[in-house]
């Protein structure tokens, strides 16, 4: 964590003392917010009842994105759904992508490819960058700031044109499968992702400079949505709201996947758990995605020419060459795409995304029709906890505490 | 000190049965009326601070249909041990009902309410259980396996809404 | 800017322009869009990027995206639309003043898309006319500014004099502002079964 403490602790008056003068204390206000409103980060509504300006209420109301993917997972199959997920938090598809193959892989009990790993790691952690790209610039155009929009987006493009030339779409690449990835990682890419990933910490230092000593942003965010640690593990929080509150838990480090145990890098935390924190380890966490993307990139050239996708028939897809020119690859490919078993039983896995811990759930019963695919998501524990630290809170300060929770409704609603 | 170890020793033996998934997590099988007990043996003995997810399966279906059920899936977390465990408990598909854990966990209150929207099964004890994804007013449960990917009359709430509005204009 | 020319030389000289009020209100009309964001879901982060600073939607006028309703022309449905969310986006639809246009953003609020389940609706085009669709899931940022084109050439066709004068009723029985695909039963119906026709067919609700 570097340089929190820049101001003084100024804005943790409580704010019934602020608003003791309010003319309209005392009478109470219904007021919805959402679902069609810019704060609320996508279709979310929130009831809120209002005693002045100060929220005595506030209730959640979810479901406005719901689009049954659960249910799609069953009528559709285990291989097919991994097209949906990419659309669950769709500020970084990848991520999600990698998520189910891994919950999928151990359920089948796949090993994945060193190549195919690094190249796993790289994706994820430039999805984790996009993502914390979206949230600052967001939460800052909600706080008024709207040139880190601008600021924040011209670097997303940048990425977007990398995953273009790598995956052939902007976004929901859909580009990881069951056993590793699609394609390979070409020089040229490489490359061209070695020198954005250089160029990068400069923009996160400019990004700093914009926000993190702005008075405007320090003081509508300090002391604004705190949480204690016992309160993040009650109310299950995890990700950087859950660091931000000085708890060093990220499962990159305590249950290790795709081989992050091997890389160096560290894990942001903050101390006082409010939303200007949340905001801190969130800057960290790209520049600590920056170092690990560096890394991998040099793995790619080490294993150059290695396999990135496992060999397993069945659940693998064939090479399109040799399903050409072999009988027996022809029918594997034939019953990986009709009927694609996978063992009886029940699978977690979970990995730290950028919101926290995003897990499936998986039950198997053996036949290729999935019995069960359950999506958890940090998003849902996130937009919990909004009465808890909106009540008693200014209405302004909503806006603050909702761009620092940072959910996505894509992967609430699912 | 795994998460068997530390259950088997606050807890009575035969209220509980260890069984093996897949994925090698350790899980244990409970009985309705015998999960409160578990549970605050695992909120206050065992150390598991969080809850990861409340879930259900619908086992009425498919090649391994046991004895038609719904498998209410619990999910805890200890960061203090740094392990999980699965908790399931099975209920039957007419009126199925679990007691809430939401006193123990707040954080599962969104769950069991998902729980019951998507599956219909009511967690007693719970201090707000409505819908949560699925509008008020919604007469199905969308996971049980008798309900229809493509629904059942999708849009009979908003046309209703819809004649509504007609009228009063 | 192609029928605004000037009338005769000595008009030119004088400082004077004379053309079809039709084509100068149509011009005022098409190059200064106001869209509607309705970002709903996936799509809603390629509007952002949209009106970013690589695609730059103020090149085509179009870029004071504003959160009301009532302040804008052009509602871009960006994203899946469920029957949850159904009525608020008829309802923001309901809100926008007259003349209004609908880019239908994305597979998911053209047809469904990849969702073909309970909770989505089969294509916005059930609950409101839509002008312009654009295929793609997410389509890029280019497919929507293309349809933004798109839609400026539509509105040069139309006839806002007519309207003032005549009314709404009789243009849109055949007139220029023509629905691609009308929310009728048949499409509905096609789409999802049965049920109801729905109240007011297409144009009715533009009186």
């Amino acid at each position: 964590m570097t340089e929190t403490q820049i101001f003084e602790y100024t804005s943790g008056t409580p704010p019934e003392d602020l608003d003791a003068d309010d003319p309209l204390h005392g009478e109470l206000m219904k007021l919805h917010v959402g679902p069609q409103h810019p704060a609320t980060h996508g279709v979310l509504r929130l009831a809120i009842t209002l005693d002045g300006e100060t929220i005595r209420d506030c209730d959640p109301d979810v479901g406005y994105l719901h689009r049954g993917k659960e249910k799609t997972c069953e009528s559709l199959g285990w291989r097919r759904f991994i097209v949906h997920t990419d659309r669950l938090d769709y500020v970084q598809p990848l991520m999600n992508n990698v998520a189910y193959a891994l919950a999928l892989e151990q359920l089948a009990g796949l090993e994945v490819p060193q190549r195919g790993q690094v190249i796993r790691v790289l994706i994820m952690e430039l999805s984790r960058i996009m993502a914390h790209l979206i949230y600052l610039g967001t939460s800052a155009i909600d706080l008024g700031a709207v040139t880190m929009f601008f600021f924040t987006f011209t670097e997303r493009e940048k990425i977007y044109d990398l995953l273009d030339s790598y995956t052939g779409h902007r976004m929901n690449n859909t580009y990881i499968r069951m056993g590793g990835v699609y394609a390979d990682i070409d020089d040229e890419v490489g490359r061209e992702m070695r020198a954005w990933l250089e160029a990068f910490p400069a923009k996160i230092d400019e990004f700093e400079k914009m926000l993190t000593g702005n008075r405007i942003f320090y003081d509508r965010n300090r002391g604004v949505g705190t949480l204690t640690r016992e309160e993040c593990l009650a109310w299950s929080l995890t990700g950087p709201i859950l660091r931000a509150c000085g708890v060093e838990w990220d499962l990159r480090k305590q249950a290790p996947y795709s081989g992050y145990e091997t890389y160096d890098f560290e894990i942001p935390i903050g101390t006082t758990g409010d939303s200007f924190d949340r905001y801190l380890v969130r800057v960290e966490e790209m520049r600590q995605s920056v170092v690990i993307c560096l890394q991998t990139l040099d793995r790619l050239e080490r294993t150059k020419g290695g396999e990135f996708l496992a060999e397993d028939r069945r659940y693998v897809l064939p090479p399109r060459a040799k399903v050409h020119s072999s009988m027996e690859e022809l029918i594997f490919q034939f019953k990986v795409v009709t009927d694609m078993r996978l063992p009886a039983g029940e699978a977690y896995f979970a990995i730290e995304s950028s919101k926290g811990e995003l897990g499936f759930f998986l039950a198997s019963d053996g036949t290729s029709d999935p019995l069960r695919c359950h999506i958890r998501g940090p998003g849902l524990m996130n937009v919990q906890v909004i009465p808890l630290l909106a009540k008693g809170r200014l209405l302004s300060d909503l806006v603050a505490i909702i761009g620092s929770l940072d959910f996505v409704m894509g992967e609430v609603d699912r | 000190m795994t998460a068997i170890d530390r259950i088997t020793a606050a807890m009575a033996e035969g209220t509980f049965e260890v069984i093996e998934p897949r994925d090698g997590m350790p899980c244990v099988a409970v009985a309705a009326d015998g999960l409160r007990a578990l549970m605050e043996c695992l909120r206050n003995d065992c150390g598991f601070e969080t809850n990861t997810f409340v879930t259900a399966i619908d086992r009425s279906a498919g090649a391994l249909a046991i004895e038609p059920c719904y498998e209410v899936t619990y999910q805890f977390l200890s960061h203090a041990h740094g392990d999980r465990i699965r908790v399931r408990v099975r209920v039957p598909l007419t009126d199925p009902k679990v007691p809430t854990i939401t006193d123990l966990w707040p954080g599962t209150s969104f769950c069991e309410r998902e729980c019951y929207d998507m599956f219909g099964i009511v967690f007693e004890g719970h201090p707000d259980l409505r819908r949560l994804l699925m509008p008020e007013g919604y007469d199905h449960h969308p996971l049980r396996k008798d309900f229809p990917h493509r629904g059942i009359e999708p849009d009979r709430l908003y046309r209703e809404w819809e004649r509504g509005r007609a009228a009063t204009r | 800017m192609g029928s605004l020319k000037p009338a005769t030389t000595a008009a030119h000289d004088a400082g004077f322009l004379a053309t079809r009020a039709d084509a100068l209100i149509n011009w005022g009309r098409k190059n200064s869009l106001w869209p509607m964001p309705l970002g709903l879901s996936c799509c809603g982060i390629e509007l952002m990027a949209m009106i970013g600073p690589k695609f730059d939607i103020a090149r085509f006028g179009a870029e004071a995206a504003r959160f009301s309703p009532r302040q804008c022309d052009l509602l871009i449905v960006a994203g899946t639309l469920t029957w949850k969310m159904a009525h608020a986006c008829r309802t923001i639809f309901d809100q926008m003043p007259d003349p209004k246009w609908v880019i239908a953003m994305g597979v998911c609020s053209s047809t469904g898309g990849m969702y073909d389940s309970y909770a989505v609706v089969q294509g916005v085009d059930m609950i409101l006319p839509v002008d312009v669709y654009v295929p793609g899931c997410p389509p890029r940022p280019d497919a929507v500014i293309d349809a933004i084109l798109k839609l400026q050439k539509k509105i040069e066709r139309e006839s806002p004099l007519k309207v003032l004068f005549q009314g709404r009723g009789e243009l849109d029985e055949g007139g220029t502002r023509e629905f691609d695909m009308p929310p009728n039963q048949a499409v509905a119906t096609h789409r999802i079964g049965t049920f109801e026709p729905v109240a007011g067919e297409g144009g009715e609700e533009r009186t």
